[in-house]
Formats: C-alpha cells, structure tokens, sequence
C-alpha cells in the first residue's frame, strides 16, 4: 500500500471534504493505483537534474508599480452569497 | 533550575508600493471595503497573478541592507489553508527558494555587541482583513475586507539567535530603522507596516537542546514585544517546573493584560503542502540588476553613524541622535552641504530646530527653517555678525515670518556690535548708575560681576559681543 486510509481522512479534512464510509474506501484504493502508477518515473535516473518548477521555459514577467481602475465595491460583491455593508459576510470567526 | 530562553523572530514588513503584489489595485490604507479589489486580489476564477517590479526591487534592497545573498533564482509558492480572510483558499508565498538567505544584523544592548543571523527574506502577500464588530446589522457573522488582500509584504525570519527580550527589541528596532532609512516601508506599526511573530522557547541553561517553542503572533509595538517575550519565558518555566510539557502551538498577544494565550482552533491546519505556483514562472535575477539596485540605495544609517563620528568628529550620541531618523540626518546634511560647520549645526538641529518642531508639533521634512538658510545664520555667528543669543531671536524671526537671516539682521538692526568704544561707553554709564554694586564688586564679592553683564547687554538691546563685554567690563571694574 502506497497510501493509507488514514492519510486520506488526513488530506480529505485539509481539503475540507466530508468523505462517506463507503468513498474513503473507494479512493483509498484509487489513490493507491494512481501512486503505483506514478510511481514508474522513479525508475528513471534523475541525478543531477534540477527539480522543474515550471512546465514553460520562461522568466520574469513583470508589471510595473501603476494603479488601475479597481472593479468597485459592488461588483467585487456581486457575487457573495451574504453580504452586510461593504463587507462579505461569513459565519463568525473566532480569534 | 536555570531557563535559558531561546527566541527568533519573524517580521512582516509591508512594502510601500502604489500597487499590490500581483494586480493594480491601490494599497492605500483606511479605503471604503472592497473597494480596491479585482478579479486578482478576489481570487476569482481564471484570473492571473502578475509580479510587480518594485517588489522586487525592494526585496533585493532589503537583502543587500542585511547583508543577504540574493538569489540569482526564485520561485513563487502556494501556502494551502483555508481561513475566511484568504480568498484563493492559498497564500502566494516563497519556499525553498527564497529571493534571499544568509544575512544578519549587528545589535548592542548595554553596550554589548552581538550579530543575529537572518535565515532568509521573501516575498508573499497578506490577506484580507476580518472585523468582528462595529458594522451594523452584522450580526452573529465577521466582516471580510479584501483591500489589505494581495498587499506585498517582506518576510523576514531570524535565527534563533536571541536570547533576551531586550535583544528582542534591539533586533527590532534595527531592522525597523533600516526598512524606513530605505524607503521601501512606512513603519508604521499601529497599522501594521511593520509587525513580529516570536518564537519563543525555553531549555537548561548549558543545554544544547532547543525547547519546543510557542509562535506569539502579531505583536505591534516594541513594548508588547518585550512584554510578550518576557511573559511567555516566565509562563513556559513556570509550566516546566510544575511537571508540564510546552505544547507547540500559535499564541495570542494580549495586551491589556500583558499576557499570551492559546490559539485554539489554527492547529489542525499545519500542514500547507506547499508547492511552485505554476501562474508565477521563475523569478532570475541578474548581479547587474543587484549591483544598480545597491547603487541606487541611500547610505545605510549604521554606516552613517559611524561617518558622523569618525568623519565629523561628533559624538557618538549626537551621530545617534541624527541619525535616527534619514529625514533628520538629511536635513542635518543639507546644512553641511550649504557650508554649516558639523559641530555647530549638530547644536542647533538638535536644540532649536528640534524644540521648534516639538512646540509645533512639526515632523522635520515640515521644518519652516530650510537647511540652507540655518547654514547662513551659522555664518553670521562665525564671522561676528551676530551673538549666539541673537541668532535664536532671528532664527524665531524665520521660523515665524520666514525670510533669509542676513535680511532679518539688517531690517531688525540686529548686528553685534564689538567696537569697544559704544561697549565702553555704555559700561562707564551703567557703572556710574551703579555705584554702590561697584563698591561690593571692588569689595570681593565677585557675584555682581553677573548683574553688571546683565545690564549691559540689556542696555545694548542684546547686541553688545558678549566676549567682548566681560573683557572690558572685567578690566574696568578691577579699576
């Protein structure tokens, strides 16, 4: 096993997902398929080959320090499903 | 048993661009909510994050200030965790390759010098901004305000080098006076420009075997930091020694009560998995851009102090005093360079332009007085013009009404007159006046000589040299 059913309730409550008995089965055993799977690329000689961050050869995009029109208030709150003046709304956080 | 603490310090420094670290949106402070937001800082779908310059720029000088390496390779990283203040569900923050490493600080407290090593510095964003109370109708719910969301901030993590809560602050205010001296943040602290996670432990003394340590986050003054440090040393001995253990966990600053409690509930999120942000490619940057970023940066003031010094010639404590501040040290400089003598103008920034600006509540780069025209007035001193005395009632003259101090001396018929013969004459009068002052004068009691001086200068409306005064005013009275 390249996974255990632990490490999944693990990753599922990271991930904030409330898994079923039945589906923390289901995708313990395909999470473990898919490791063995990927698993292969460890048969490759990666010595001294520098780990890629990126898939596209490319570096330094930049913008420059200028202001640009915001969308406003309203529009960044269009969205919301609770809003109450300016703000979002969210259930109370406590600090 | 006896504690040695063990502390290392994580600084968020905001950074003073116009812009956010990925979009266009303002940084302004104190904004309606929301209102400087875009599809970017809001997290919305499909929308890219692009860098700014001046982050950059600003990070290498912050580097080379502490004295970094600035990695010629970095690479931007998501931080995964779901807070409400966090709109992408992850910060964009470095990782493995920051864009510096290897730095340090010198600090002194009492008097004793000691380097504190910095681990690393890089970039991020901050987040958005959650209020709890004072909205209307809100209800059993917060508040978010993304305008702070997207913010560039420097972080900047020590070693765990310090061992004292007052090394704590002297850390800080060091690398608080650098970050200003540069320009790159505004400093200001109860806003949150410049603000201190601690980590904080304890072990034996004589061990080699760190603690484990307790993160007390946001603390925004140089005194909470003392007092946050100091309480949190005390609350983990006192746990020791009863026979606890230290949990590892993220405390709270309290200030009105000066001490630190749990954070419950922000543990369970530990585990960021971090990873490359594939929307940000690699940051590369050339020495060319690191050496014309160090060309283009302000001398440093730990540099200064020691020119002021060395240099100048003044005290360790007068450098100190001027230098604490680039916008005083500028001012002080623009005298030297108007051809002000170091000593001198030292005496006068630090005594009547500072009074004028603590009576008037005025910061220096509002001083009525432009350094060019105290360097004028130091020159009538020099060459006899005028008294030190009457320079101050010029220099009110200017501070009030503006004008050059040559112009003033002359409209106000304010030059010092040393020509012995007006002094002489004036004394004769006033010693004729005085007779019986005379007499005790001549009779030993040398205390009078001050009230002859007195009435002198009073009869020459303060203009008569003071130097010249006591010599003939010495030489008559002895008779």
């Amino acid at each position: 096993m390249r996974i255990t059913r632990k490490e999944v309730e693990h990753v599922a409550l990271l991930a904030r997902l409330n898994l079923a008995e039945g589906e923390l089965e289901t995708f313990t055993g395909q999470m473990d398929a898919i490791l063995a799977y990927v698993d292969k690329l460890n048969e490759l000689d990666t010595d001294g080959i520098v780990p890629t961050s990126h898939a596209v050869p490319m570096e330094n995009a930049f913008r420059a320090d200028e202001v640009r029109p915001s969308i406003g208030t309203d529009n960044a709150l269009a969205n919301a499903p609770d809003r109450i003046e300016a703000f979002f709304r969210v259930p109370k956080v406590i600090e | 048993m006896k504690y040695q603490p063990v502390i290392g310090l994580e600084v968020h420094v905001q950074l003073k661009t116009n812009t956010k670290i990925f979009c266009g949106c303002s940084t302004q402070f104190g904004s309606e909510p929301n209102s400087q937001t875009c599809p970017v800082c809001l997290g919305l779908p499909g929308a890219l994050p692009v860098l700014n310059e001046k982050v950059v720029d600003y990070a290498i000088r912050a580097g080379l200030a502490t004295p970094c390496q600035i990695a010629p390779r970095s690479v931007f990283a998501r931080k995964n965790y779901f807070y409400p203040d966090l709109p992408k569900g992850y910060q964009i923050s470095q990782y493995e390759l920051p864009i510096c490493e290897h730095g340090h600080l010198d600090i002194e407290v009492d008097g004793v010098g000691k380097r504190i090593g910095i681990t690393r510095i890089h970039m991020e964003e901050d987040a958005g901004k959650l209020v709890h109370s004072d909205i209307p109708g809100l209800g059993s719910g917060s508040g978010v305000d993304l305008n702070r969301a997207c913010t560039p901030l420097l972080e900047i993590v020590s070693e765990p080098d310090i061992r004292t809560a007052d090394e704590a602050v002297a850390y800080l205010k060091k690398l608080h006076q650098i970050v200003v001296y540069l320009g790159i943040c505004d400093g200001n602290m109860e806003e949150g420009s410049f603000r201190c996670d601690a980590n904080v432990s304890v072990m034996p003394v004589g061990s080699d075997k760190f603690g484990t340590r307790t993160e007390t986050k946001n603390v925004n003054s140089f005194r909470f930091v003392k007092q946050a440090i100091e309480h949190e040393i005390e609350r983990q001995i006192e746990v020791i020694e009863e026979g606890g253990k230290i949990v590892q966990e993220t405390r709270l600053f309290d200030p009105d009560s000066g001490t630190t409690r749990s954070m419950r509930g922000k543990e369970d999120a530990h585990d960021y998995r971090y990873f490359p942000d594939p929307d940000l490619v690699p940051l590369v940057i050339s020495q060319d851009w690191v050496e014309a970023t160090r060309q283009g940066m302000p001398e440093l003031p730990e540099v200064k102090l020691a020119r002021y010094q060395s240099e100048l010639g003044l005290s360790l404590y007068d450098a100190e005093v001027l230098t604490a501040t680039r916008p005083l040290a500028a001012y002080y400089e623009g005298g030297l360079a108007a051809g002000a003598q170091p000593k001198a103008a030292a005496n006068w920034v630090m005594g009547e332009v500072t009074r004028g600006l603590n009576d008037n509540g005025l910061e220096i780069a509002d001083c009525p007085v432009a350094p060019a025209l105290l360097a004028e007035l130091l020159a009538l001193i020099d060459k006899g013009t005028i008294s030190n005395k009457i320079a101050k009632t010029v220099f009110d003259e200017m501070w009030q009404n503006g004008g050059n101090p040559a112009d003033i001396v002359a409209a106000k018929g304010l030059v010092q007159v040393s020509d012995t013969g007006e002094i002489e004459k004036i004394i004769d009068e006033i010693m004729a006046a005085n007779m019986g002052q005379v007499e005790e004068f001549r009779g030993g009691k040398e205390k009078v000589f001050g009230f002859f001086v007195g009435q002198v200068m009073r009869a020459s409306k303060g203009k008569a040299n003071p130097g010249v005064v006591n010599d003939l005013l010495l030489a008559k009275l002895k008779g």
